[in-house]
């Protein structure tokens, strides 16, 4: 099921592939704290192009907690690629140095062309503005742990649902599930690209577009906050007059259900204020911490298999 | 073929007919073709005639000339509803429709310039699936964007 595959989206995988990963995950986070030797002799490659400390680092943890070992770069300005080599030849050598490869690139794309050209296996850790699927492990497990199940859920995505990753993820995750409804809020500028939307409508999953946040805040049990980057608007003085809408604030969590769990991929801005972290429903920080037993999990599962 | 067609231009003796062309699209056809009349081959260009099933439609005749498989392809993204003959020594020996194909690779480029297909030096072709036939659409399979079929005519006929 997960031997030897790559992890490219979200999309690929089923909800029963998602149920073995969680399953494997409890097992993880029983053991945390404690070094295992189940990746003894297995080497990471961690291909970073991009700029990362929680993702490199959630993924380094994981394969050291599982006695695995890592080589890898975080700063491709100091490797042979500033001096002009192709993703393809990065590739390739890190292929035939390591058992598995982890990529984050800018570009779009970048990891399924890296799944192609290496035959050990390649996850995603984020290409441009495209996917993030272990992001949307992470959040749909947290939702698991605290709901048990995804049937009936209201779900709010909010903030940049246009070059989020994490956000477009989660909302390919939350399409496997038969919650009862997605709110996307976000600015018009920041709406859902076009191929996220068609994705919906592909996979009967019932969705509104919205502005503001104050318009559904009392109907969501799930509320998954994403920052956005004022420089990624056209006009950063028009956002300033808009920004309240894309904040919480106490306020919020006055109309809120009582079981609403508030998430957010971190790191936050402003879009999610100190206040909030205090209140039952701030969940962002149990989410933060399934990030390395996630990745101990599939690390697991693709290295060695369900046994075991 | 109709009377005032006839009229218009001549029976070939070997080569294609594209018939049934969308009416005003006969050059981007000719253009993603390579032909530009100044390889010697007789060809015909036929605009804006009556059609029962277009209304009104455009069709190329060109001598000589065999078409390859992604010619086909090219053609059907800019006109869905060709048909093709083949004809030798005056005859059609064949007639077919063409289809848009599932997959299509390295036929046009993804309009995504951050995409990985667009990237100099790396060894990898555009490769895009059909998701709607009308209004056709192409999704690239590295990025996710998804291609319109104005977006499509325009990296095809490069205007
Ligand atoms: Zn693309």
């Amino acid at each position: 099921m997960f031997k030897g595959r790559d992890i490219v989206t979200i999309i690929d995988l089923t909800k029963e592939e998602l149920e073995v990963l969680f399953e494997e995950t409890d097992s993880m986070l029983k053991y945390k704290g404690l070094n295992l030797r189940l990746l003894e002799g297995k080497i990471m490659a961690a291909a970073f192009f991009e700029p990362s400390t929680r993702t490199r680092f959630s993924f380094e943890t994981a394969m050291l907690r599982l006695g695995g070992r890592v080589i890898g770069f975080s700063e491709p300005s100091r490797t042979s690629i500033a001096k002009g080599e192709t993703l393809a030849d990065t590739i390739r050598m890190l292929n035939a140095y390591s058992d598995l490869i982890v990529i984050r690139h800018s570009i779009e794309g970048a990891a399924k062309f890296a799944a192609e050209i290496a035959d050990v296996p390649v996850i995603n850790a984020g290409d441009g503005t495209r996917h993030h699927p272990t992001q949307a492990m992470i959040d749909l497990y947290t939702i698991k742990r605290n709901f048990e199940s995804f049937d009936g859920l209201e779900v709010g995505v909010l903030g940049d649902l246009k070059y989020g990753r994490a956000a477009t993820s989660f909302i390919y995750g939350m399409s496997k599930y038969p919650i009862k409804h997605l709110y996307l809020i976000s600015p018009p500028q920041l709406k859902c690209r076009n191929e996220v939307i068609e994705y919906l409508k592909f996979t009967g999953t019932s969705f509104t577009e919205v502005e503001k946040l104050d318009d559904v805040i009392s109907e969501l049990d799930v509320l998954y906050v994403t920052r956005i980057q004022r420089e990624r608007l056209p006009d950063p003085a028009e956002y300033e007059k808009i920004r309240g809408s894309y904040r919480v604030t106490l306020n919020h969590l006055k109309e809120a259900r009582d079981n609403l769990i508030i998430l957010h991929p971190l790191p936050r801005t402003d879009e999610l204020p100190n206040e909030i972290d205090s209140t039952k429903h701030a969940k962002y920080f149990e989410q933060a911490g399934y990030g390395v037993p996630i990745r101990m999990a599939l690390l697991k599962l693709i290295l060695v298999g369900e046994e075991i | 073929m109709r009377r005032d067609e006839r009229l218009l231009v001549s029976k070939i003796q070997d080569g294609t007919v594209i018939d049934h062309i969308p009416a005003g699209n006969a050059l981007y056809v000719l253009k993603i073709l390579g032909i530009t009349g100044r390889e010697g081959l007789r060809v015909a260009v036929v605009m804006n005639v009556e059609s029962k099933k277009l209304g009104k439609k455009d069709i190329v005749k060109i001598e000589k000339l065999e078409l390859k498989k992604d010619d086909v392809n090219k053609i059907s993204l800019i006109a869905p509803t060709a048909t093709i003959n083949i004809i030798r020594n005056y005859k059609v020996v064949s007639k077919s429709k063409v289809s848009v194909p599932e997959r299509i690779e390295g036929l046009f480029s993804c309009i995504n310039p951050r995409c990985i297909t667009n990237q100099p030096r790396e060894p990898l072709k555009s490769k895009f699936r059909l998701v709607s036939l009308s209004p056709l659409k192409m999704q690239c399979e590295y990025c996710g964007y998804i291609m319109s079929h104005d977006e499509i005519l325009r990296q095809l006929t490069g205007g």
